[in-house]
């Protein structure tokens, strides 16, 4: 698979170590007064799609970016790929 | 011999080879089996499971009998199709799974016995008794199994791997692959043309059709030689490629020196990765058999492959020139067989059609009606004909048999595109969803005439560059047949007798009777319960005529049975080529330490800890055993000083005005509180609350923090913190970098490090009163050069460790040994680093094995309350929190007796089971300071136990140790040694 980072273009998909389901981006807040239901669902309930999937993707063997890739589980077509900093960034303006 | 005249082969180059022991000669451009046929020689090996004589049935890679072992030594190559196999002089070839000779093989017993050996036979006999699994049946099977056999030798030659990329990646070199190749050629974009013979021109090379009133191998030559002059395209002959994966990456194997018999220096295959933005697969078609009682005889075999044996290898299908031949087809491609032979002067006496308007082409008698026995036990001597319910034997030397032919589909489906069927062609041809930017052209898209082929691949080509927004011009193609051969179905004949439809693996048409009685009817049940299709040649001659046999028998259609569809590798690809060269120390990069050279010359015994290799003891002379080196070592440590290099630890940089803030986050314990030059022990914990790494955390300024981790976890650590600081944390303002590589570290440690260290030193004050216990600083040492000091001790000694650029490592450890010798300095290896860690109870790889928790570790308290970290909220969850297994110290009763890490902790008196487990012993050593084997582990209520004696269970070694539960700090409990 290639997959094509913002910064770098396209790079082989053996240079990225693979983590998965990008909810993990989403880490509910510990003080909150269900944190524990909280975290039990984010550490280990996940969807698992057959079709469109946004998916964490390390750059190990590269600039050690964290990308946000938005893969299709069936044909492994890959529709997005943003690097998950920004996205990060964006999310906590929006919160 | 039976060499016809003519052909694509060279008659002036003889080669010499053997098979079985004997001598024959070849001619280049021969294969295996197109030479053994030239010899006369028929009977070529044995099936799989009734070990039945078999011959050459194909003449490419899809045949299921014809299976050698080729070489010797620690080159033997088995289950090699001959069919395939280019001949070269001096190749030594061995027919395989005989017990005797080929022509006597006992094993044939098997055969008298095939009622035993009906569908599932595997699951309905071997169930039971049970007891008789392990030392029977399964012995039984094992030994049985397998057609060649390996040399268990390590494969002496060299393989290597590659990338390529291009525009268009045409699969197959025939008709429509050349067509498409010579278009997008002088297109003038990349261009890679691959095909798994040795040879381009596919069935071109084996028909007798001419392409502009020329033999068609003229206008082979005369493609291949301008193809040959073009820059951008990249010819692969003896290339297969084996599977279509993601986003065009294609994977192909070529045989680089396969077909010579010595490769000097060369490689023996290449392993290719080829990025192609388009392809076209144009893989041709494979010939269908029809099963029919004893079909399978030496002697019987595909007519296509005995047309291309005549047409381009000028071979005759026959042991003697004067044997006849006999075809028995369903399509009108069958008589073509019969018209090439004769007039090769090959003696066709008929050819049998069950069409009742089948034409006739030539002088052969034509017989409508079908061929429903064979005779002649290691070679085919007669067949019996049956017509209006007549039968008659007729003598018959070979038998070409057609049931049609089968588009080669395989790489547009490895996407899981299911083929469709094509009623008109009789065949599953490529359905929807292929394979981004494929096209298939030619016979494997049913386009099977010659004219048809050229076009559709040249059309092919031209559409794959009209999608990249490039116009290639449409290229002028010879004139070229366009009869497309009439056939009507049928599938198989009916009569009493084993009618083989799955050569290679024994699959018989009463098996899928069978089958179809005990329900095994979807497809994948059919597949599994007979073993039909799962040998080595995936059952590429006999998928869908079972598939029309099930049909039939359940009255469905073919497209209604389904089919199943196909998945890499087309052909078997081997191993070694897999691996590509990165064997053995290749597999990986070795990572030297610092002061690996410096080691060296100390005797050392290295050990690999991940890529790393590191100094496990040091020998020095006298020393018989390695517990002398490590237990002089520990000693040296414990008396006077030792040096150890640390490297390998994992180092991260962590600097920016939120670093503290951040380092709170990811330790579970308090950093952000952490004075300038002081040092603190960190816990990390993965988020579901387990522990996973520890090591020592140093702020040398406010906002520049010095990590440290495990060996084993550097790179996860890495990868984590910078998951917090990139995903969860983007709003701190924090950079890290890994820095494992840049500072070589060494331990110092022991009651005599600090008068060591003040002999390296530029004027630094290491006073208690300066530079207590776990304070951190930044100096300069030897003169000027830059270094880190941190007072930490890992095996209980006062003790340091110090950091310089990794490339005066080992320059600073020769130092330290050389004012140091007077002092006792000795290195040491991490054996004694393992021995003084358990004798202080710390932590290490098997106490943190990702099922411990902080509370297990007595270290709970260091989960902070105060704030958020990754792990906190669910190490406090149920289960995890009131573990109460506790890490403590073990010591034998008998002081004689070894305690063995993974043993079982049981109460004195209790019977041992999962429910009566106490825990684990985690890690052992003999301890020289205690005098005796000591052990940590984790215990229930453990830290309430003290004094107890329970029972160290080992029962894989049938052995267990009385142990008493004490503390995990056998040396110096109070610490003071370390804070002196």
């Amino acid at each position: 698979m290639l997959i094509p980072h913002p910064l770098l273009g396209l790079r082989d998909a053996q240079e990225f170590t693979y983590l998965g389901d990008a909810s993990l981006l989403n880490r509910p807040d510990a003080s909150s007064p269900d944190a524990a239901v909280a975290f039990y669902d984010y550490v280990y309930l996940r969807d698992n799609p057959a079709g469109v999937h946004r998916e964490l993707w390390f750059h190990e063997q590269g600039d050690r970016s964290w990308l946000i890739v938005t893969r299709n589980t069936l044909t492994h077509e890959i529709l997005n790929a943003e690097l998950a900093f920004k996205s990060a960034v964006k999310s906590e303006v929006l919160a | 011999m039976t060499r016809l005249t003519g052909g694509v082969i060279d008659h002036e180059t003889a080669l010499r080879f053997t098979f079985n022991g004997k001598t024959y000669s070849g001619r280049k451009g021969d294969t295996l089996a197109s030479a053994l046929l030239a010899n006369g020689v028929q009977l070529v090996g044995r099936s799989f499971k009734y070990h039945r004589p078999r011959g050459v049935l194909s003449a490419g890679s899809e045949e299921p009998n014809a299976l050698v072992t080729l070489r010797g030594g620690a080159r033997e190559e088995p289950n090699t199709r001959a069919t395939v196999t280019e001949l070269f002089d001096g190749l030594v070839a061995r027919s395989q799974n005989h017990v005797g000779p080929l022509h006597r093989d006992v094993m044939a017993v098997n055969d008298l016995l095939s009622p035993l050996f009906a569908s599932g036979f595997y699951y309905k006999t071997f169930m039971w008794p049970r007891a008789f699994w392990e030392k029977l049946y399964e012995p039984l099977i094992r030994h049985a199994a397998g057609l060649g056999r390996l040399s268990g030798e390590a494969d002496p030659d060299a393989y290597d791997k590659g990338f390529l990329h291009c525009d268009l990646l045409v699969i197959g070199g025939g008709a429509a692959g050349l067509a498409a190749a010579l278009a997008a050629g002088r297109a003038g974009v990349k261009v890679i043309l691959a095909d798994e013979d040795f040879q381009f021109g596919g069935r071109l090379l084996a028909e007798t059709h001419q392409l502009d009133g020329m033999p068609a191998t003229s206008w082979v030559t005369a493609v291949m030689a301008e193809l040959s002059g073009l820059e951008n395209v990249r010819l692969m002959p003896r290339t297969t490629v084996f599977g279509a994966y993601d986003h065009g990456i294609y994977g192909a194997v070529e045989r680089v020196s396969d077909h010579v018999s010595a490769a000097d220096g060369e490689v023996r295959q290449t392993l290719w990765r080829i990025t192609a933005k388009r392809s076209v697969l144009a893989a041709g078609a494979t010939e269908r058999h029809i099963p029919f009682p004893n079909n399978d005889r030496p002697g019987i075999m595909l007519a296509g492959a005995m047309r291309a044996y005549a047409n381009r290898w000028a071979a005759s299908p026959t042991r003697h020139p004067s044997d006849p031949v006999i075809i028995f087809t369903n399509n009108d491609d069958g008589h073509r067989t019969a018209t090439d032979l004769l007039a090769k002067g090959v003696p066709v006496t008929a050819v049998v059609d069950p069409r009742d308007d089948a034409p006739t082409f030539g002088a052969y008698e034509l017989i409508t009606g079908v061929v429903d026995d064979t005779k002649g036990r290691l070679g085919l001597t007669s067949v019996r004909v049956t017509q209006n319910g007549q039968s008659r034997w007729m003598p018959c030397g070979a038998l070409g048999v057609s049931g049609g032919w089968n588009p080669n589909v395989h790489l547009s489906s490895h996407h899981r595109s299911k083929p469709v069927w094509d009623e008109a062609l009789l065949a599953f041809v490529p359905g929807k969803d292929l394979p981004n930017g494929m096209i298939v052209a030619g016979a494997a898209v049913g386009q099977g005439t010659t004219a048809k082929a050229l076009r559709s691949g040249m059309e092919a080509a031209v559409s794959s560059l009209a999608a990249l927004g490039i116009s290639a011009e449409r290229i002028d193609l010879p004139d070229a047949d366009d009869t497309a051969a009439a056939q009507t179905a049928f599938w198989h004949v009916s009569r009493k007798g084993r009618a083989w439809v799955d050569f290679q693996n024994d699959v018989t048409v009463k098996d899928i009777v069978l089958a179809h009685q005990e329900n095994m009817r979807p497809v994948e049940h059919l597949k599994r319960w007979t073993t039909l299709g799962m040998a080595t040649d995936q059952g590429k001659t006999s998928n869908i005529s079972a598939l029309a046999v099930m049909a039939e028998l359940t009255g469905k259609s073919l497209p209604e049975t389904g089919t199943t569809i196909f998945r890499p590798p087309y052909t078997g690809v081997t191993l070694s080529v897999l691996g590509g060269g990165d064997t053995g120390k290749h597999f990986r990069p070795t990572r030297y330490t610092p002061t690996h050279q410096w080691s060296a010359s100390q005797g050392a015994t290295f050990v690999e800890v991940g890529a790393w290799l590191r100094a496990q003891y040091f020998v020095q002379p006298g020393e018989t055993h390695w517990r002398q080196s490590v237990d002089r070592e520990v000693l040296a440590v414990r008396r006077g000083v030792g040096l150890c290099d640390v490297t390998t630890l994992g180092k991260i940089d962590v600097q920016g005005p939120d670093a503290a803030e951040f380092l709170n986050r990811i330790y579970c314990n308090m950093m952000g509180t952490l004075a300038v030059g002081r040092v603190r022990y960190g816990l990390m914990l993965r988020e579901d609350g387990h522990a996973y790494d520890d090591g020592t955390c140093a702020r040398l300024s406010e906002n520049h923090f010095v990590v440290t981790t495990t060996t084993a976890n550097a790179a996860l650590v890495y990868r984590n913190m910078e998951f917090a600081r990139q995903c969860l944390w983007p709003d701190l303002n924090v950079s890290l970098i890994s820095t494992t590589d840049a500072w070589a570290q060494i331990a110092v440690a022991g009651p005599n490090s600090r008068t060591l260290l003040s002999r390296v030193v530029d004027g630094f004050d290491l006073s208690n009163e300066v530079f207590p216990f776990m304070a951190c600083a930044e100096l300069t040492v030897c003169g000027g050069l830059r270094a880190r000091l941190f007072r930490i001790s890992f095996s209980g000694e006062l003790a340091y460790e110090i950091a310089v650029p990794a490339r005066y490592g080992n320059a600073l450890m020769e130092r330290l040994a050389q004012v140091g010798a007077d002092l006792g300095a000795t290195p040491y290896g991490t054996e004694a680093l393992g021995v003084m860690r358990i004798e202080k109870g710390h932590a290490a790889g098997s106490e943190l094995n990702g099922q411990t928790t902080a509370q297990m570790l007595s270290l709970g308290r260091m989960v902070s309350e105060k704030k958020d970290s990754i792990g906190a909220v669910m190490s406090r969850r149920e289960g995890l929190a009131q573990d109460k297994r506790r890490l403590v110290g073990f010591r034998p009763v008998d002081k004689s007796e070894a305690i063995v890490a993974g043993s079982h902790l049981f109460t004195q008196g209790e019977t041992r089971n999962t429910t009566t487990d106490q825990g684990w012993i985690t890690s052992a050593a003999y301890s020289p300071h205690v005098g005796s084997s000591i052990a940590i582990g984790f215990l229930e209520e453990g830290d309430a136990r003290m004094g107890e004696v329970v029972i160290a269970a080992n029962p894989l070694e049938g052995r267990e140790v009385r142990v008493e539960v004490v503390s995990p700090h056998f040396v110096d409990p109070e610490g003071g040694r370390l804070r002196d």
